[in-house]
């Protein structure tokens, strides 16, 4: 793919361009998915993770195991601190919250049936407004499900599977190199915005390995002024908590919470968008079945069909505005997904009528082919077919 | 554009093969992935991993079919990949337990059989088996020469405990290209 080709609307505290993110560094180590996630969350100042094991992300928990005291140890304090094995994700996300009540950087990891136990800590933190950096490295369900890579987790991790009105960044990288760079960027995010923050990944992305520079960078200068830092002199004493019983005050607290979410709206979508005038099909995809989809793009140009991609990096707040930008020449629009169609809807929304959107997904663990990604393009192009709007 | 797999039973090192061919790979400035199998594979079960190098940026990190280099450590290995393989591609077979014909079922690819485990065996330790298999690399292609590999087990094996491994292992690979 030609780097000039891609463009990405970058947010304000974004230091690094997609280009970067998937160039090869200077001196690059081969890390899994997980490991790269479990450093850069290090370097990037991690004080404290809490989690409790599941495939396919135990490569996180078992590296903060390994890394998170001993680094510590190495570091004088700098970098390294706390691991817990939590006794259950719902314990885990909850020392999250006092960790994080503290002012201290904090993580948890888990996959899709660990990430739904969490939700109600997650629904208490946006309630309390603590940062909290997440990462759910998912798998197929619903239930139990299995441990094969899907990405059916779009409507818990965008729409919250917890109670009451919040929103949750959601990070969805495509290569282990963006995964990392996110990292620094997610605990930025969620510091700076007071916001949990997720980072939504199949079981490829965590389980492969890539050429990977851990590229830290200093962390954005926050307001800590809320926190429960233990100081006993005599200034205002400071509660944070999500119990509000008083309807005005609630309300007024979700309104401010809400001008929060508009502002992270306006500051950090991310995406990337490769379609150019002339193509004739714009193909969605985010996280690895967009490395597919780009496969699919490449065997369709050698055939003279010409397609572009759109991957959303936030999937909120998600690029509705790309799809206002789209060149006339773009007629259908496909989205793929590893679901039976959840960012689908997102996508309809951005579109608005505009063209039919199509859909092709495979779910249960089962990926789909290059080719047969290629060959739903042929089968829309050459049947007009009207697909929704 | 190499597009590889390494298969195996669980236990025989097809992983780590992989990772120190993925390794060489990255070491030579190409982009690479390492892609397991990562389902309900046991020791003593099958287990295969995907890896790709290119000189461009890898989509996607799956081989689901026109394999450059087949690298199969057992007979369901050869079953399941063999006829993924494409025309013209390499075949490196562990000869000690793959006792079937292999240029025989695909004429038009290149097969290489190596006597891994017994070599193995025979210099004092079974797992080395998979470097064996790095003598193939050597004979049929010219991606990495014997001191690269030297010099990434250094690295790979670089622990007190895991260090005196290295001899062994590049006895093994020399074993291999006799």
């Amino acid at each position: 793919m030609s780097e000039a080709n891609t463009t990405a609307k970058r947010g304000s505290v974004v230091g690094v361009s997609p280009a970067e993110w998937r160039g090869l560094g200077q001196h690059p180590i081969l890390m899994k998915g997980n490991e790269a996630i479990a450093e850069a969350a290090i370097q990037a100042g991690c004080k404290a993770f809490f989690g409790y094991p599941i495939t396919p992300q135990n490569e996180v928990p078992e590296y903060m195991s390994a890394h998170m005291e001993r680094r510590a140890q190495e570091t004088g304090g700098a970098q390294g601190g706390v691991f817990v094995q939590a006794e259950s994700e719902v314990a885990a996300i909850n020392m999250c919250y006092g960790a994080a009540a503290t002012g201290a950087r904090v993580m948890t990891s888990s996959s899709s049936p660990g990430m739904a136990l969490k939700q109600e800590g997650i629904s208490y933190m946006s309630g309390a407004d603590l940062p909290v950096f997440m990462v759910n490295v998912s798998r197929c369900g619903p239930g139990l499900g299995g441990i094969l890579p899907a990405q059916g987790d779009y409507f818990m991790a965008t729409r919250g599977g917890g109670n009451g009105d919040y929103r949750t960044p959601v990070y969805a990288p495509a290569y282990i190199q963006e995964a990392a760079d996110l990292t620094f960027h997610a605990f930025d995010v969620a510091e700076k915005y007071r916001t949990p923050v997720m980072m939504l990944i199949d079981g490829m992305l965590g389980q492969m390995m890539e050429p990977v520079e851990i590229k830290p960078r200093p962390p954005i200068a926050a307001d800590k002024s809320w926190c429960t830092d233990g100081d006993t002199s005599n200034r205002k004493p400071r509660v944070i908590n999500s119990l509000s019983l008083l309807g005005d005050v609630l309300e007024q607290q979700n309104i401010e919470r809400f001008q929060k979410y508009a502002q992270i709206e306006r500051e950090c979508v991310l995406v990337e968008n490769t379609v150019q005038e002339g193509d004739e099909i714009a193909i969605v995809a985010y996280g690895v079945p967009a490395r597919i989809a780009q496969n699919a793009i490449e065997e369709l140009a050698a055939k003279g069909i010409r397609a572009g991609l759109v991957r959303p990096i936030t999937l909120w707040p998600f690029p509705y505005d790309t799809f206002q930008q789209l060149p006339a020449s773009v007629k259908n629009i496909l989205v793929i997904e590893l679901s039976m169609g959840q960012m689908v809807e997102d996508v309809k929304l951005g579109v608005n009528g505009t063209r039919p959107v199509h859909f092709h997904g495979r779910s249960g663990g089962m990926v789909f082919e290059p080719a047969e990604i290629a060959d739903k393009v042929r089968e829309i192009i050459s049947t007009s077919s009207k697909g929704d709007l | 554009m190499n597009k590889m797999v390494f298969s195996g039973f669980g236990g025989q090192g097809i992983l780590v093969l992989a990772e120190v061919v993925a390794t060489l790979a990255m070491k030579k400035g190409n982009h690479v992935t390492w892609m397991p199998s990562y389902g309900a594979e046991m020791r003593g079960g099958t287990a295969n991993c995907a890896v790709i190098t290119s000189d461009r940026i890898i989509g996607s990190p799956l081989v689901q079919s026109n394999i450059d280099i087949l690298v199969a450590m057992n007979q369901p290995s050869v079953d399941k990949f063999l006829p993924k393989v494409r025309a013209g591609g390499l075949v490196l077979v562990n000869a000690s337990i793959v006792t079937e014909d292999v240029q025989a079922r695909r004429t038009d690819v290149d097969v290489l059989a190596i006597d891994a485990t017994n070599i193995a065996v025979d210099i004092g330790n079974l797992r080395v088996a998979n470097m064996v298999m790095l003598a193939g690399f050597l004979k049929k292609t010219d991606l990495f020469t014997l001191d690269d590999i030297t010099d990434v087990l250094h690295e790979r094996f670089a622990g007190a405990r895991s260090k005196d491994l290295i001899p062994l292992n590049v006895q093994a690979i020399e074993r291999g290209l006799m």
